[in-house]
């Protein structure tokens, strides 16, 4: 039998962008990205459990500038994804779901993420 | 009249059987992520250029070799799930999805055996 091609949910393109649909899209979004991350979190893992000339082959790669960048991108994904994380775990108890109450603690989420990845990347990446 | 059974009824799993062992597993790893993570960003950002003396003798010690094992294993479960729900969201294509969500399943349960034995293998010293 031939599908017919209706358009399929979730419909993303036809709302109107608001700050609880992009959080929640970048919720996961981030989350997609630090699937990736784990993945370099391990091979990095096998690279120290490979011995020295293993070790210091791959910590060169890791240390490049492409990684770095991307460290920098996973940086912002951490703590967002941290932080919006906490967000969905009060409102499972049922908490902060007034509309005031969610729009504000969404700003609150994108500032923390902002401020801690930008903090983090100085201190700790470059 | 209504033509579910009273022992559907009873249950109240709906059409789908199951669901909530998803969700809650999802929850349970996210608030164990909440400590697991802030402690792995913290020690990674105290281990500096993370060179091979220093990032050995960091695993070797037991607690920080048992906090990886827990974080690596919490990651991919955690992982695992989130990347499920996206695939079955998104992708539409008869086979494409159970292709996909089996692909996923296998990459996270090898993701945390591999973490797991490289974080063994250099806490009980037997690196090369």
């Amino acid at each position: 039998m031939d599908r017919v091609e209706r358009p399929l949910s979730p419909h993303l393109q036809v709302y109107r962008p608001q700050i609880t649909s992009v959080l929640s899209v970048l919720h996961r979004a981030t989350g997609i990205a630090l699937s990736l991350g784990v993945l370099v979190l391990v091979y990095w893992l096998m690279a120290v459990s490979s011995g020295e000339a293993a070790y210091t082959e791959a910590r060169a790669m890791l240390g490049g500038l492409l990684f770095k960048l991307c460290y920098l991108g996973w940086c912002f994904c951490f703590f967002y994804h941290l932080a919006n994380g906490i967000r969905h775990l009060v409102w499972d108890v049922g908490l902060g779901l007034e509309r005031g109450q969610y729009q504000l603690s969404g700003w609150l989420v994108v500032a923390f993420s902002l401020v801690a990845s930008v903090g983090y990347s100085l201190a700790v990446i470059f | 009249m209504s033509l579910v059974s009273p022992l559907n009824r009873v249950l109240g799993l709906g059409s789908a059987k199951e669901g909530a062992e998803h969700w809650w597993a999802q929850r349970l790893t996210a608030i164990a992520l909440v400590p697991l993570g802030l402690w792995f960003a913290f020690a990674l950002g105290g281990l500096g250029d993370l060179t091979y003396d220093s990032v050995v003798a960091f695993i070797g010690q037991p607690l920080n070799g048992i906090l990886l094992i827990l974080t690596v294993l919490t990651l991919s479960y955690h992982s695992h799930l989130g990347v499920q729900v996206v695939a079955e969201d998104y992708l539409h294509g008869p086979s494409t999805k159970v292709i996909v969500i089996v692909v996923v399943s296998f990459a996270h349960i090898t993701m945390a055996v591999v973490g797991v034995f490289a974080v063994l293998k250099v806490a009980f010293g037997t690196p090369g």
